[in-house]
């Protein structure tokens, strides 16, 4: 997000779910739409139900490529190689949006010049797609009205991530794809709430409403409403706090429903991590592999049990609402965050959630607009700054917050981890359609665990015939950091040389293997999505 | 484009676009259907919404026909409801009539339709279907004794969820419903098969005896899965969450994904957190609320004394809601008094 | 020895069944060994022909023999050395084999048109219908007519629909003309699905040019680009022969691009349907082209209007494509003058039952039914006594022997409450019970039903239910009635064309023999003694010789008695076979 932001000021979906059922072309790049986001997914066979063209461009053979007009299966790791490629054919074949360009962006000239090496055979080189599919995808691009640009974790989880961000934002700068009804690009948010949990303020540098920490006036208007001192110093990120840990300069860690243990790169390190603390507070519904850890776990309620809202993908916040009671003492996060709080003396004392909400109101005017009230059954979307607004279906219509949209130059970087003779296949990560995130909930379900009963492999054919594995055998995946033994499945989804693991499953993990290391410059996100691997049959 | 026609000697205009059945049900005229929705493209294959139209020569089915200028259209003559209980009669007569035991009893519209049309005797009986092989796959119940041959559930897997996991196999009075082969269903689940479904014949294997729709209470909220934020119905009996559904007019437009819609097991799960825990001995054990925040209290407030706030880090929810992530952050910022907050959008 | 010998074999399917190869490979084989070989050219000189309709009689075979013919039926193998021999070396055909009277009265009052060429030239070789001024009606067309006109001749010629409907021809082809679109496309619906039916699949064995060369007309005409033969796997020889002549048309440039030179383009695919009875409908038919299962879909709008990938396509049969040619050759005016008034030119009907003369026959419109019955089809078999025909297959009706003089066209079958249909005729006699004659009809349409819509699919099946019931003797008051009204409903809230006239069968025999329901519902009796549940064998006294012949063929020992005294039949034991009614020698067996 801090890859968007730094480009057009802030960092979330340009467009709204309903949009994407008139966009002319659908480009998804490290998406895996229809097993991740299977409703927008839906709004997509909409689209092309409308006539609506699909471009994937994933290693994998996802799903939706069965709907798609054209699909290009780059390396991984190679997006900008093959962005800079595509956005390379549009300008030479006078696709560029000129005046868009002119009117509402900034940098273009100098990002122009790095444009030049990125011919269509440099790009067919470094990503292994036929130059004949980039120049397609370039024209398909270039010569539409409506493009909705959809990316992922397959962006961002990077080592270079950011700089996929900054591609991607060149690309629909370049061809003027953004700022209008059904055109923009959007990263498609992979939790229920993770983007309220940015907005409320989830962030080392940020407050809620993306105001930095360090900005002394934004400090004042909070301190002001929460009587008391606040922080000046921007704090470290959870991939920071788990090596600082492992140092012993973090002593106490709170952590309110995840589960790092499971879902962080390097197992083995973020659990000495979190064992190393002196205070380990974990609030959850289970006991989860951090949980079990923790020297206190606190019983929460599940989103049945309880009050509030939810911000989704597209920005609408939607309400949740208490169906049932919760078992045992188990309690409300903010009842617990509430008595907490009170024991360190200082009292929030709010009538009911709702007066929560319109505090978030007060101090962030993208929810000012906002109260219980006025969220019916389509949500609201924010920016809904006033009481007789309608919410934002989509951003940037009259510019760009930072004013211009900034073109970035940028070069493609392999990722850190290549293969090599030792570990000869890369490894990538991700979901699949049944089990969600670390299965904390879903592998409590018996009908999903019979469809989805553990950890697999993804195995391309050929390499499964040259290790001779077949489909059901076990395989002993080794990496730098770890190794893990699981079943094969043999699919053509992924590529030659590549495999792909779901990291769903804690009996094997994904993220024994994934590497800690690499992260993003910028924004700290590890690189989930490429490490080197060796396999062979257990 | 507006036309204007006549619907039972009223005087109406509808869109050029519009079908029969569309133009009356804006004016407020009911005609009856079992196959069609709004949804999907019109199929024509209940003939409940036959009506007369001047100058064709038999009824037609209001759902497919497209309405033309000076249209004039009877929708409830006699001979038309003479028709349309033929139809419901027919159905009845290949069908279980189970509706004592069906889960669908009570939101059933064939059902609604036996009562409108007052078919207490049937003029038709003989051989009934009768399928020996229940389909083994863990989500769904498919029951095609109860089928009306609707096709909803083959058009919304075709039309809306692009699987194509299902279609009417075999002829005449043999066709069913099933996929290839008629293996078992080896799909995504999704469920929007089970949305659309008028009768009983599909359902969720984990509703059954735990309450029918006129027992349960709805609540409207939202998915706690991933970033669509689909709009969720659940349905509630007894303190327990027994279905999930989704209203039509939200932002999924009423579709599901298979975990939206059927893995809600895991909040009634045995294995809940349901008292708080505290380590001793190297064991979690159960204590007090009170103890507890007292622990966390002595533990923290001395790692702040000792080593300052900025050794303590707070990581809050994805999960969680706006109001208690901003909670956390408060909680973190003002109170324990460092930035060390943040979130998992990177994983 | 003859200077010139040229041998014709029927090779449509009748001619094949009937061991129409083998009697070619004979005269073939024997041929050779004669040393006539030397002074007649290899493989011209036995040519396989299309159908000539007279399957009754097949194999048939025309021997020419220095210009003269001499045509041969009911031939095998084996009779081929003495034609040889006495015929062609000795030149005395051999009468005992000749063709008749029978071959003469069917012959007589048959008018052919689109049946001209079939028989007479081999439907494998495009040279032979180029012989008969093949694809100079459609050269005619192209190069010297506007597509307006040509359609102004189909609808003065006043062809009309000869897939069952009716509907006049080149009205259809306006509505396509006049609809707006790039893309347009015309279907040569060729999925005879009715039980007994062989009319188009004889066309396209016989001559499969004509209907090639009618589609090329009918192309231009709507504006078409592409076309689509629906036809039925189950016709391997129809596809083999249609293949091979698509093939040859475009060879000699008649389909293609540029089509004589003109800048109209037009090419033709095969398409194999699965055998459906639906698929023949012509909405089920387009379905079934998509890629989709064959389901009707519901008009308006019609196929003109929105038909194939909702372009406007023209659905037209394989006669009426076949008839084109013919018209275009001789002229509208010379169609229009064959036939009646609203009903013009030939229909080309598969006559079958209980007649003496069975096969494919092309009549004019309006000849009377006494006519086909008693000149063409040789009358009734037996000397049975008439009792109906069945026209028009499962969505047809019957004409009893009040109607013999009704002059058989579009309306006067309508009128009746038959259809023309497609051309199937099945004609009937004392020994067939209308009540079953309406089952038979209704098995297959429900068993043919699509389950689309509610009525056919379960309503076709509580009809057959409830006259299964009346033919096994459980037939109850009311069920006439029941029959009707049910009946009635299923014509008016079916979707497609199979729903709304499979309760015709039903409804004509209802009509006309009313009484035979009534007997078997309230007498438990079946008149013509073809229901088997309600049959009684018993034996007369006073005819029984106790020969024992009947207890020796008996299955289940139900019949006894002593040498030469009268014999008793168990009617508990007894399953209805009839095996003792028709071994017995003496008209002792009473079947009723």
């Amino acid at each position: 997000m801090a890859g968007l932001a730094a480009v057009f000021g802030t960092g979330a979906m340009t467009n709204s779910l309903p949009e994407i059922e008139d966009n002319d072309v659908i480009f998804i790049i490290g998406s895996n739409t229809k097993e991740n986001h299977p409703i927008v997914a839906l709004r997509m066979l909409k689209a092309v139900k409308k006539g609506a063209k699909i471009i994937i461009a994933d290693p994998r053979k996802v799903p939706l490529v069965r709907h798609s007009a054209l699909w290009i299966q780059q390396k991984p790791g190679t997006d900008v190689a093959l962005l800079n490629s595509m956005m390379h054919v549009i300008v030479k074949e006078g696709m560029a949006d000129e005046k868009f360009i002119k009117e509402r962006t900034e940098g273009y000239d100098e990002f122009l010049k790095g444009l030049d090496e990125y011919t269509p055979e440099y790009g067919e080189k470094i990503t292994g797609v036929p130059k004949e599919k980039i120049i397609e995808a370039a024209r398909m691009y270039g010569k539409s009205d409506k493009v909705g640009t959809f990316y992922t974790m397959g962006i961002t989880q990077h080592s270079h991530g950011t700089e996929n961000v900054y591609s991607l934002a060149n690309l629909v700068m370049l061809t003027g794809n953004i700022g209008k009804r059904s055109t923009g690009l959007n990263p498609l948010r992979g939790q229920n709430n993770v983007q309220g949990s940015s907005d409320m303020g989830g962030s080392p540098v940020n407050l809620p409403g993306y105001q930095s920490v360090t900005d002394e006036k934004v400090r004042e208007k909070f301190e002001i409403e929460w009587g008391t001192n606040l922080p000046s110093k921007p704090g470290i990120t959870a991939i920071d706090m788990m090596h600082e840990a492992e140092v012993g300069k973090l002593k106490a860690l709170y952590i309110m429903g995840e589960n790092p243990a499971l879902s962080d790169p390097d197992i083995e390190h973020t659990k000495k991590a979190l064992k190393n603390l002196d205070l380990l507070i974990v609030q959850d519904i289970f006991l989860t592999e951090t949980a079990e850890l923790a020297h206190v776990v606190l019983p929460a309620v599940t989103f049945a049990e309880k009050n509030g809202t939810f911000t989704n993908t597209d920005r609408r916040v939607q309400r949740v609402r208490k169906a049932v009671e919760p078992p045992g003492e188990a309690k409300e996060d903010s009842w617990i965050i509430m008595e907490l709080s009170k024991k360190f003396g200082y009292d929030m004392n709010y009538e009911n959630i709702h007066k929560v909400f319109l505090e978030i109101g007060k101090l962030w005017p993208a929810f000012a607009g906002i109260d219980y009230s006025r969220i019916r059954k389509h949500g609201i979307q924010w920016p809904c700054p006033t009481k007789d607004h309608k919410g934002t279906p989509y951003l940037f219509k009259d510019g760009f917050l930072r004013g211009k949209g900034k073109f970035t130059a940028v070069k493609y970087r392999p990722s850190e981890e290549q293969p090599d003779q030792e570990y000869p296949f890369i490894l990538t990560t991700g979901r699949e359609l049944f089990q969600y995130h670390t299965g904390t909930m879903t592998r409590r379900v018996k009908a999903i665990n019979e469809i989805s009963s553990g950890p697999y492999i993804e195995v391309n054919p050929d390499d499964a015939k040259n290790l001779s594995i077949e489909a059901g055998n076990n395989v002993c995946v080794t990496s730098r950091r770890g190794s893990i033994t699981l079943k094969a499945k043999v699919s053509d989804r992924p590529d030659k040389g590549v495999v792909f693991i779901p990291f769903h499953f804690k009996e094997a993990a994904a993220n024994v293997l994934t590497n800690p290391k690499a992260l993003d410059p910028v924004c700290k996100i590890p690189e989930l999505k490429v490490c080197a691997v060796t396999i062979k049959k257990a | 484009m507006v036309l204007n026609l006549t619907i039972d000697n009223k005087e109406i205009s509808a869109s050029k676009d519009a079908t029969v059945l569309e133009a009356a049900r804006e004016n407020g005229i009911y005609i009856p259907t079992l196959c069609d929705n709004p949804k999907l493209k019109p199929y024509g294959g209940c003939r409940l919404c036959l009506v007369e139209i001047k100058g064709l020569p038999r009824p037609v089915g209001a759902c497919t026909t497209p309405i033309q200028e000076g249209m004039v259209v009877q929708t409830s003559t006699e001979r038309i409801h003479k028709l349309r209980r033929t139809v419901v009669e027919l159905l009845l007569s290949d069908h279980p009539n189970d509706c004592m035991v069906c889960v669908k009893a009570g939101d059933c519209l064939l059902q609604e339709l036996a009562y409108l049309y007052d078919l207490q005797n049937n003029r038709f009986y003989g051989e009934k279907r009768q399928y020996t092989q229940k389909d083994g796959n863990p989500f769904l119940e498919r029951d095609m004794e109860k089928c009306i041959l609707c096709r909803q559930c083959v058009r919304v897997c075709e039309e809306i969820a692009g699987v194509s996991a299902i279609e009417i196999a075999y002829r005449g009075f043999k066709a069913k419903v099933c996929p290839s082969f008629e293996d078992d269903l080896n799909c995504e689940f999704c469920g929007q098969c089970v949305s659309v479904c008028p009768t009983g014949a599909l359902s969720g294997k984990a509703w059954s005896r735990k309450g029918r729709t006129a027992k349960t209470n709805e609540v409207t909220t939202t998915c706690p899965f991933c970033g669509c934020g689909c709009s969720l119905k659940l349905r509630v009996s007894e303190n327990e969450v027994v279905r999930v559904s989704s209203d039509p007019d939200t932002i999924n437009e009423g579709w599901l994904c298979v975990k939206g819609r059927f893995a809600y097991e895991f909040i009634n799960s045995p294995d809940r957190l349901d008292a708080p825990l505290i380590r001793k001995n190297g064991k979690l054990e159960k204590a007090s609320w009170d103890e507890t925040l007292d622990y966390i209290y002595d533990k923290m407030d001395s790692i702040k004394q000792e080593h300052g706030p900025d050794a303590i880090g707070g990581l809050l929810s994805a999960r969680c809601t706006n109001e208690e992530n901003y909670l956390f952050q408060k909680f973190m910022r003002a109170v324990v008094g460092t930035n060390n907050v943040d979130h998992c959008a990177r994983l | 020895m003859p200077d010139q010998v040229n041998i014709k074999v029927c090779m449509g399917t009748g001619g094949i069944a009937a061991g129409g190869t083998e009697v070619m490979d004979m005269f073939r084989t024997e041929l050779d060994k004669t040393g006539i070989k030397a002074e007649v050219k290899e493989r011209s000189n036995v040519d396989k022909v299309g159908c000539r309709g007279f399957c009754a009689k097949d194999v048939l075979v025309d021997v020419e023999v220095d210009g003269e013919v001499t045509t041969y039926e009911c031939l095998n193998a084996d009779m081929v050395p003495r034609i040889i021999e006495e015929h062609i070396i000795g030149g005395e055909p051999v009468t005992d084999w000749v063709t008749g009277e029978d071959y003469r009265k069917f012959n007589e009052k048959q008018i052919k048109v689109v049946l001209s060429d079939c028989g007479r030239i081999d439907p494998e070789e495009i040279d032979a219908y180029l012989d008969h001024e093949g694809y100079v009606a459609v050269k005619k067309v192209l190069t010297s007519m506007t597509p307006e006109e040509t359609i102004e001749s189909v609808k003065k010629s006043g062809l009309r629909g000869r897939g069952g409907g009716g509907f006049p021809t080149g009205l259809k082809w306006e509505f396509a003309r006049k609809a707006n679109s790039k893309q347009k496309y015309i279907i040569c619906n060729a999925d005879e699905g009715d039980p007994g039916a062989f009319m188009d699949r004889s066309i396209i064995e016989g001559n499969p040019h004509a209907m090639i060369e009618g589609m090329i007309i009918g192309a231009y005409g709507i504006g078409a680009t592409k076309g689509y033969v629906y036809i039925r796997a189950e016709y391997p020889l129809a596809v083999e022969r249609l293949r091979r002549a698509l093939e040859h048309a475009r060879e000699r440039g008649f389909l293609g691009e540029k089509i004589f030179g003109t800048e109209i383009s037009f090419d033709i695919k095969i398409k194999l349907g699965a055998g459906a009875f639906v698929c023949g409908e012509e909405t089920a038919l387009i379905a079934s082209i998509e890629g989709e299962r064959g389901l009707p879909r519901n008009k308006p709008p019609f196929p003109a209007q929105s038909g194939l990938h909702g372009k406007p396509t023209i659905i037209n049969n394989v006669e009426t494509l076949a008839n084109l040619p013919y018209i275009f050759k001789n002229g509208p005016e010379w169609f229009a003058s064959l036939g009646t008034e609203k009903s013009k030119g030939t229909k080309v009907f598969a006559l079958t039952g209980k007649v003496n003369n069975t096969g494919l026959i092309e009549v004019p419109m309006g000849i009377t039914l006494k006519e086909i019955i008693y000149d063409v089809g040789g009358g009734m078999e037996g000397g049975k006594e008439y009792k109906a025909v069945q026209t028009g297959g499962p969505s047809g009706g019957c004409i009893t022997k009040d109607y013999m003089d009704l002059k058989v066209d579009y309306e006067s079958l309508a009128d009746i409450g038959s259809i023309m249909g497609s051309g199937g005729m099945v004609v009937l006699n004392e020994e067939d019970c209308m009540v079953n004659i309406a089952k038979f009809f209704l098995e297959f349409t429900q068993d043919e039903s699509c389950g689309k819509c509610t009525p056919c699919r379960i309503g076709t099946k509580r009809l057959l239910e409830i006259i299964n019931r009346i033919t096994e003797g459980r037939g109850r008051k009311g069920d006439i009635e029941l029959l009707l009204d049910l009946s009635e409903d299923i014509k008016d809230s079916s979707i497609c064309g199979l729903g709304q006239t499979a309760p015709n069968p039903v409804l004509s025999t209802i009509k006309y023999f009313r009484d035979e329901y009534e007997a078997h519902i309230n007498e438990k009796r079946c008149p013509a003694g073809v229901c088997a549940n309600l049959l009684t064998f018993s034996v007369i006294e006073d005819n029984c010789k106790g020969c024992t012949l009947c207890v020796k063929v008996c299955p289940v020992s139900a019949i006894t008695g002593e040498k030469k005294k009268p014999h008793l039949i168990d009617d508990e034991l007894c399953i209805k076979c009839g095996a003792c009614f028709d071994v017995c020698k003496f008209n002792a067996i009473l079947k009723g």
